[in-house]
């Protein structure tokens, strides 16, 4: 019998210590399926964010960087200009990327670096303890939202991969979601799309993953999953924005 | 005939295989486990067509998959 399914090589064989149903368990296996598929784990270097995410160099089994909150693509800018012949990916949350980190998101993009983005949007703050993230949705109750986001206190849901489709620097930019096999598919067939831009010299190139947080959507985890396909997609629609 | 291979320990009991096989062969299991949850199991009996969509969904990548 072949194993038609197995644990991919650059996935260290540990627990994580994440939620029952995170969605970041699946981003991280899939985004070491890829690697491990184009054969470039000697080449690869990740930048793990400040969040959830923080110790996702404990899980990957290849090189990896540490940034500070917000600060991966200043950090993977640095590592990618000296040593170009690595593949340069950074892995981040909505908090991470479209809050503390907005600026240097927007101005690595607009440089045109030769990068991977993953971007994990829960729509929340997961670490610290379930706060209004700006992807947050109208309405959604969070901790610091008790009564749910309203537009005229807290702005709308920002849809930073739209905004950052405008910049002549971004090559490419997909939003997928983790709700469904074939969704996973999708999100799968992303990351290796990101990965080989930059192989190829093609440039910037960010994928936006709907990812599941159950404890504070204050859901178990398959209605975590409906309320992806359900309600998040409809703020978030699914597809090549770029 | 194909069948999966559930690591039992690492299991958090999110269950979402058990939401995604398509025969409802993946069942809850009548022991804890290590970390003091109840994990999934295959159903004893149970004829896996090895989709591999359990693994697909995975979080914590608990399952392999032979055919
Ligand atoms: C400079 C700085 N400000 C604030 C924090 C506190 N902090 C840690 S994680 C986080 C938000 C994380 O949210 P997100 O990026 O969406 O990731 P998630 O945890 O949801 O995966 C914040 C505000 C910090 N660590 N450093």
């Amino acid at each position: 019998m072949d194993k038609i399914y197995a644990h991919p090589k650059s996935l260290r064989d540990v627990s994580t210590h994440y939620c029952p149903g995170c969605g970041h368990g699946l981003a991280h296996r899939l985004i070491t399926e890829v690697v491990d598929e184009l054969g470039i784990r000697e080449k690869v270097i990740g930048v793990a964010p400040v969040g959830c995410a923080v110790v996702a160099y404990e899980y990957w089994d290849f090189d990896c960087s540490e940034a500070a909150h917000g600060r991966a693509l200043a950090v993977a800018t640095g590592i990618k200009r000296v040593r170009p012949e690595n593949i340069v990916f950074t892995y981040q949350g909505d908090g991470d990327l479209a809050a503390i980190g907005t600026n240097e998101t927007i101005h690595a993009a607009n440089r045109g670096e030769n990068l991977s983005v993953f971007f994990i949007n829960n729509a929340v703050y997961g670490m610290t303890g379930g706060q209004m993230a700006p992807t947050t949705l109208l309405n959604q109750k969070t901790s610091t939202t008790p009564d749910g986001r309203c537009a005229q206190l807290q702005g709308f849901p920002l849809k930073i991969s739209e905004m950052l489709a405008l910049l002549p620097g971004v090559k490419y930019i997909e939003r997928v979601s983790l709700h469904s096999p074939q969704e996973i598919i999708k999100t799968k067939k992303a990351m290796k799309k990101a990965l080989i831009n930059q192989m190829e010299g093609i440039g910037f190139s960010l994928v936006e993953i709907l990812s599941p947080c159950p404890t504070y959507w204050g859901l178990s985890p398959k209605p975590a999953l409906d309320w992806i396909k359900n309600t998040m997609v409809k703020e978030f629609p699914l597809g090549v924005i770029k | 005939m194909p069948e999966i291979a559930i690591n039992k320990d690492k299991c958090k009991g999110c269950f979402l295989c058990v939401s995604v096989c398509p025969q409802g062969f993946i069942i809850a299991e009548d022991e804890l486990n290590i970390r003091g949850i109840k994990p999934v199991k295959f159903k004893p009996g149970g004829k896996c067509t090895g989709c591999a969509m359990c693994a697909l969904i995975c979080p914590d990548c608990c399952i392999e998959v032979y055919r």
